[in-house]
């Protein structure tokens, strides 16, 4: 079986956000690119199950929709220990498109098992995996914490309100996946930077899909008001406050 | 044309989110001069139905059908875009809740409809269609355009209000034919915590972080939350340590909440933290060091001992009039 991890490119976390004059996009001057977290996560349980041979997991590839500019992130999957990566060349313009574009090579490609993270940290969107699914008219399993192979047959769980579920799903699938799939993402040791340099990427051109949707503009969160202190030695004041003052107890 | 809101259910019963995706729906129909119809799949009394109307919906669809008795995002989605285009959506409203995660994207190829991911206010604008939601996890937001005739609306959880506009509602039952090769979800097995307060659903959040110290000291936290009615939380360091289990992570990787009053106890407040708790209305923390950046997202702060503090407010809770 094969597995393919769609990877997107993201500021990292701790980047303070700026705005490009007219606040329709980010000034992307200093920002630390990297893998988008739930990406990450995917990738290293994807490679931990071709790792475990009795899993039948012959190969992990990468997929990424982004200029040539992303490609350290794509390289930088390459050295966690994917075999192979995939770039669709264009500027992402919204979650229908690059769930269009990578539907078409999983279409050439063929895949049995997708791995999409439930969102990007920066568009918060939670949208490409479910639209690769209807796209390729394949099941769709989200919030999976956990996947494991048994006899070729991939078992997960998904994470419902309060609890869990078992499920039983036949290839090819896309899986949705949350926190829990993996403990901590798998970090690229030397050997593994070495090896990126000359495993496969292959080159897509993207085909003229639509965007359903574009930003208009973009905001700061509203600055929230100065903290109010209250003396610790009578705390009961913070109880006070809560039910008089903010009225929410 | 209409709007339709997809109310999910509960083993038969409907929640808070369900009525706040209601209120919001029939205030984006007002918008277009008309009314919210809801649709429910699986078995519901008429009188919990019924609810949906006090909410503002004109119509209400239930379907209840055997093969989908558990969720299936293709099999959901086929039927939801089939009651959208009966129905003449131009507006479909969801929650963004795993279910709603799991349904709108497949959706959205379906019909062809542009999802406003996460909003959490009215649509600025109908014209262009303009929406409001989170991006960055929380570090801005975006006004968002969406071009398509059929609009796809996933809402953050507590970020409307409820608005009772009572309406006599219909009750419709529809049928419709599934194919039973839409559905591939096998549900193998459930496990579930009974009778604990969701932390999704909490309007109180008490959480700890590594400040706490040790498991042991969790006693006076978790009996704060008790005391006001709430769930409790922790930090990702917490949970990676198995203090906690990992149900009660909030964060970046974790839950994403929006609780009316989330208190952080002995939490620094890492970007990756506030990312999780942002949207909560009101933050109070409580830390040792009052250099702690969770004081700048709180609005209200005590600087000390959590083992000292905790107590104390456990007592005023239970005193309080």
């Amino acid at each position: 079986m094969k597995i393919l991890v769609c990877i997107s490119n993201v500021p990292d976390t701790t980047t303070k956000i700026k705005f490009n004059e007219g606040d329709t996009s980010i000034d992307t001057a200093g920002i630390q690119w990297v893998i988008n977290p739930w990406d990450e996560l995917s990738l290293t349980r994807a490679l931990e199950l071709k790792d475990d041979q009795s899993s039948g997991i012959k190969s992990v590839t990468v997929a990424h929709v982004g200029p040539a500019t992303s490609e350290p992130t794509i390289r930088k999957a390459l050295a966690i220990g994917a075999d192979d990566a995939i770039r669709i060349n264009s500027e992402s313009s919204d979650a229908f498109f690059v769930a269009a574009q990578l539907a078409e090579v999983i279409k050439k490609e063929q895949f049995d098992i997708i791995f999409c993270g439930i969102e990007s940290s920066d568009y918060n969107g939670s949208l490409v995996g479910g639209m690769i699914a209807e796209f390729l008219n394949i099941p769709s399993v989200s919030a999976v914490s956990d996947i494991t192979i048994e006899n070729g047959n991939p078992v997960i769980i998904r994470e419902i309100d309060g609890g869990k579920e078992v499920i039983s799903i036949s290839v090819p699938f896309v899986a949705i996946v949350q926190k829990g799939i993996a403990k901590e993402p798998r970090i690229a040791a030397m050997r593994g930077i070495m090896m990126a340099r000359t495993k496969p990427l292959k080159l897509f051109e993207p085909l003229p899909f639509e965007s359903l949707t574009e930003i208009d503009v973009l905001e700061k969160p509203p600055k929230r008001e100065a903290c109010k202190f209250i003396d610790a030695e009578n705390p009961g004041q913070l109880i006070v406050l809560l039910q008089n003052e903010a009225k929410i107890i | 044309m209409s709007v339709l809101v997809y109310t999910e259910n509960w083993d038969g019963k409907f929640k808070k989110l369900t009525f706040e995706l209601v209120s919001y729906a029939s205030e984006v129909a007002k918008m277009f001069n008309t009314s919210a119809t809801a649709l429910s799949i699986g078995k519901i009394n008429e009188s919990e139905l019924k609810k949906l109307g006090d909410y503002g919906a004109g119509k209400i669809i239930n379907i209840d059908n055997e093969l989908l008795t558990t969720l299936d995002s293709q099999a959901y989605s086929y039927v939801i875009s089939d009651i959208a285009l009966k129905e003449n959506a131009s507006v479909i409203v969801i929650s963004n809740n795993n279910t709603g995660k799991a349904i709108a994207p497949r959706l959205s190829v379906r019909l062809k409809a542009g999802v406003g991911s996460g909003v959490n206010k009215l649509p600025l604008k109908t014209s262009p269609f303009t929406v409001h939601k989170k991006t960055y996890s929380g570090n801005a937001f975006a006004h968002v355009i969406i071009k398509s005739d059929i609009r796809i609306l996933t809402l953050t959880q507590n970020s409307f209000e409820l608005i009772k506009t009572p309406n006599n509602a219909s009750i419709e039952k529809a049928d419709v034919t599934i194919d039973s090769s839409l559905v591939n979800t096998k549900v193998r097995d459930v496990m579930k915590q009974a009778g604990k307060i969701l932390l999704t659903d909490a309007d109180i959040v008490v959480s700890g972080g590594r400040g706490m110290k040790s498991p042991d000291n969790w006693v006076p936290l978790v009996e704060l939350a008790e005391a006001m009615g709430g769930a409790t939380a922790c930090s990702r360091p917490v949970s990676d340590e198995g203090w906690r289990p990992h149900e009660e992570h909030t964060g970046q990787t974790g839950k994403i909440i929006a609780p009316n009053l989330y208190i952080a106890v002995g939490i620094s407040g890492a970007t990756q933290h506030l990312a999780g708790v942002s949207a909560s209305k009101y933050i109070v923390a409580i830390n040792n060091d009052k250099d702690a950046p969770i004081f700048e997202a709180a609005q209200y702060g005590i600087v000390g001992d959590a083992m000292k503090i905790l107590p104390k407010l456990v007592e005023a809770v239970k005193n309080r009039k």
